[in-house]
């Protein structure tokens, strides 16, 4: 294949060397040609019908539209021709014809595509003496906002909506004048990325409901961060005015996120300032008091001294960074317990490899891989971006997916529905069963192990044939590593990593302690979705939601929500991030590494750290698998177990997508959108 | 709401022949079921009584394994497919400029004074609805009306009264030229056509 193969292109007088199958536009950008546009976008495919991008191309008596236009040997492009500039201020009086002049009163304004571009190619005035068209908006659910008149008809949306997402709902009616983009019968748009649409409008026609007339874009601080709705590590940028984050926007990341953000990232912000835990809380009389700092910490100092490594658990939560687990890890050192619980559900792993319970394919790989079989995992709840990110491959490559799990989920495209038994793997692994032979033809077969095996018995079973199975049909090799677990939460591959050196303590071994009434004191580092009894013990809560942690504490620790401290956090694929602060944690909230690292002082077992920087220092020192390995295909899982499949059923756990985390709980958008999705 | 379809609560489907559905999408490869569109839908609205309903549409929709909106998108681009109910006569007047320079407006005016409907109006009966359109390409036999599947030529204010009368009292009417032109013949200043020299 000569897919490599470079065309020469001449713009602008300037020589240069695309590869085939790039467009004219594209050519011009990598040219340092700015070229303006409305329907043009990367990720979508072409339309052509803005006309904003037209060029002028040597022999051609018409202008020609850059973005539609492949290019090719030879070609001599101006792009600021008399020509060009002249047709484009022609398509700018056009697009301009029925759009409305209510800048001042729409969202858009100041970050608007049109705005912009009218300033340079707009006439100014306007020849046009006829009434504007007018169009009523349209419903498209709780997140979006309409203004339709203000639709210049790009079909982004449309687009997006269909290749990307999935839901074929929305759409072009009408024609010419009467052309109205609009969601099927008006129903709302149900998909967890419809958020994406009020990025890609490049006019105010969609526009973000929740954020509607809240602030105008160049008085926000903008912060690159990191996000911690779920275990993919989405760049974000936190958009913040006086001490409030107002947005949330998705940051370009091509390895990760690519341009998307689901719902639950973008919107569930406004539970950050609702049910706020702002000052210490203790429990006198059974009811909470707000106290000092210094109270608080002697109330723990009087009970800790008490108790003994058996009957005391930390249990670290689904949201916190890796400095504030590292903190907690050896503040238990420092007092010698050693029962931490890394994750509040049962989910095993074999945690001796690193290989054994990251997402070894990486998500870049998702576009390579030909062949996928999904055990257990509903991507589209637990990573609605890793699941758009199958589609891709699905949609540009016709990827073949076959599914065991409880139930066939709806997951937007199409795939093979293999049951809800695992053991069929063994029958895989032998070569008796039709899926075989994909494996077998596949140069990067995938395997992703999600959830419902994760908290099965049949985990680690499940697990080591998987590997089996790969490593017979050549799913490890230098360049791959098709074994992939699917985390759900932010700090899980943190958490294990930081903790399984020094503690091994899990779900069924707390649960035996609880049954034998062990446990007599809990410390919650941000842990508010457990399911085990421990309201006859001592707990102290620590975290920033005021949810079910904080209703059994008996002493509360405002912590800080992740959009209010730096810290780092481990992606399902090993990647480490930093996020950035955005704003100030509300009241007396600490962010959490200080909380512990004041605990200890007053506790007598001063910690080794007094500030970030030095926390990371040892950190990154004890746990050289912090970092990020590019080259981690090299090694493959090894997963000990005796497969002997107990249970082998999946069993189907009804996971609400919108309300996964105390910060998702508390937001009333989330709550709407999971009312009209469900 | 212009791009609305009618929601019809309750509404039976028609009954489609499967075997002429086959047919149609016989035609077209069968990866390609969706190329289908038009003429099937073509065919649903001849049978549910000249408009597609929403059920209509889904029910096309599912036949060929698209999204209802992609079907709906076809239905409401083109003219031909109505949305909305019409009457068991469909007039389709021409009013682009050849018909309307052979006075358009005056047969306009006739339906009017004969049904009392106006463009996109339906008589209280049911029997009658009135859309204006543009060009039927058939300018030399100017100014046109179609009725249904056929097209009535050179008509005027009277015949026009005449024909939609006829219509109503269930009277045989023939597809055509009014004046009797075969095709485009010349006629002269009083309508004779056979124009000898």
């Amino acid at each position: 294949m000569d897919e490599l193969r470079n065309i020469n292109i001449i713009i602008d007088g300037i020589e240069i060397s695309v590869p085939q199958g790039s467009t004219v536009l594209q050519a011009c950008e990598a040219a340092g040609a700015e070229i303006p546009r409305f329907c043009y976008h990367e990720k979508l495919s072409v339309a052509g019908n803005c006309r904003m991008c037209l060029v002028e191309m040597e022999r051609s008596p018409k202008p020609i539209a850059s973005c539609a236009m492949p290019a090719s040997d030879g070609m001599i492009i101006k792009t600021s021709s008399e020509m060009v500039e002249k047709a484009r201020k022609g398509v700018m009086e056009f697009l301009l014809i029925n759009h409305p002049l209510d800048c001042p009163i729409c969202d858009q304004g100041g970050e608007c595509d049109l705005q912009d571009q009218a300033l340079y190619f707009g006439k100014g005035e306007t020849r046009f003496e006829n009434s504007k068209r007018a169009v009523s908006d349209k419903n498209m659910g709780p997140l979006i906002k309409t203004t339709m008149t203000r639709c210049i008809h790009c079909t982004r949306c449309v687009r997006f909506a269909n290749e990307v997402a999935g839901v074929e709902d929305l759409g072009a009616t009408g024609r010419g004048e009467n052309v109205e983009i609009s969601t099927y019968l008006e129903k709302a748009v149900t998909s967890e990325l419809s958020g994406n649409l009020v990025d890609l409008c490049p006019v105010g026609a969609l526009t973000s409901k929740p954020y509607q007339f809240v602030a105008r874009p160049w008085e926000l601080t903008k912060t690159e961060s990191v996000d911690v709705m779920d275990a993919i590590g989405s760049n974000i940028r936190i958009d913040s005015r006086d001490g409030k984050v107002l947005r949330i926007l998705p940051k370009n990341n091509e390895s990760i996120n690519e341009e998307w953000i689901s719902d639950k990232s973008r919107y569930a912000i406004d539970g950050l300032s609702k049910q706020r835990l702002d000052t210490p809380f203790v429990k006198i009389n059974n009811k909470l008091q707000r106290v000092s700092w210094d109270e608080a910490f002697e109330v723990i100092n009087s009970k800790i001294s008490k108790i003994s490594n058996e009957n005391c658990v930390g249990v670290v939560g689904n949201q916190v960074e890796n400095e504030a687990i590292f903190a907690f890890r050896e503040l238990f050192k420092k007092l010698n317990l050693n029962k931490i619980l890394p994750f509040q559900k049962k989910l095993s792993f074999s945690k001796e490899n690193r290989a054994n319970y990251l997402f070894n394919s990486k998500i870049e790989g998702l576009d390579k891989c030909d062949y996928l079989l999904l055990i257990g995992a509903n991507p589209r709840v637990d990573s609605a971006i890793l699941n758009a990110r199958i589609r891709k491959n699905y949609i540009h490559r016709d990827l073949k997916i076959s599914s065991i799990a409880s139930q066939p989920f709806d997951l937007k495209f199409n795939y093979e529905y293999l049951g809800c038994d695992v053991k069929i793997l063994t029958s895989i692994l032998e070569k008796k069963h039709k899926i075989s032979n994909d494996f077998e033809k596949a140069n990067f077969p995938m395997i992703i192990i999600g959830d419902e095996v994760l908290q099965n018995d049949c985990s680690l079973d499940v697990q080591k044939v998987s590997t089996s199975i790969l490593k017979k049909f050549g799913g490890f090799n230098k360049n791959w590593n098709g074994f992939n677990i699917l985390h759900n939460y932010a700090s899980t591959v943190g958490a294990i990593d930081i903790l399984s050196e020094y503690s091994d303590y899990d779900y069924s071994a707390l649960k035996n302690d609880i049954n034998k009434n062990l446990i007599k004191f809990v410390y919650l580092l941000n842990a508010d979705d457990f399911d085990f009894d421990i309201s006859n013990c001592f707990v102290i809560y620590q975290g920033h939601h005021g949810d079910k942690g904080a209703q059994l504490a008996d002493v509360i620790l405002p912590g800080a929500a992740y959009t209010e401290k730096e810290g780092s956090y481990t992606n399902l694929e090993g990647r480490v991030q930093y996020s950035q602060r955005a704003i100030f944690p509300p009241g007396d909230a600490k962010e959490d590494w200080t909380i512990l690292r004041a605990l200890s002082e007053k506790l007598g077992k001063k910690l080794d750290f007094d500030n970030l920087l030095q926390l990371r220092k040892i950190m990154f020192s004890s746990k050289t698998m912090l970092k990020f390995d590019e080259n981690i295909y090299s090694s493959e899982p090894k997963i000990i177990t005796k497969s002997d499949f107990k249970s082998s059923k999946l069993n189907y756990e009804n996971k609400n997508f919108f309300m996964t985390c105390p910060i998702s709980r508390c937001s009333s958008t989330m709550a709407e959108c999971s009312q009209v999705n469900g | 709401m212009k791009n609305e379809p009618l929601k019809a609560e309750n509404y039976k489907l028609c009954n489609i022949d499967r075997v002429k559905v086959d047919k149609i999408l016989d035609k077209y490869p069968s990866n390609r079921k969706a190329s289908a569109v038009i003429p099937l839908l073509h065919y649903v609205q001849k049978k549910s009584n000249g408009w597609l309903p929403v059920p209509e549409i889904e029910r096309v929709a599912e036949i060929l394994d698209m999204p209802y909106m992609k079907v709906y998108e076809v239905a409401s681009f083109y003219t031909m497919f109505n949305l909305k109910p019409v009457g068991k006569k469909l007039l389709q007047l021409c009013h682009t400029t050849p018909c309307w320079l052979r006075g358009s407006d005056q047969i306009e005016k006739s339906i009017y004074d004969t049904l009392k409907i106006k463009d996109g109006e339906t008589t209280p009966d049911d029997m009658f609805t009135l859309m204006k359109v543009e060009c039927l390409g058939a300018c030399v036999n100017a100014p046109i009306l179609q009725i249904n599947d056929d097209y009535y030529e050179d008509l005027d204010y009277k015949s026009t009264k005449e024909l939609l009368n006829k219509i109503k009292t269930k009277k045989n009417i023939k597809p055509g030229s009014v004046i009797g032109r075969k095709s485009s013949e010349p006629y002269d200043k009083n309508g004779n056509v056979n124009v000898t020299k």
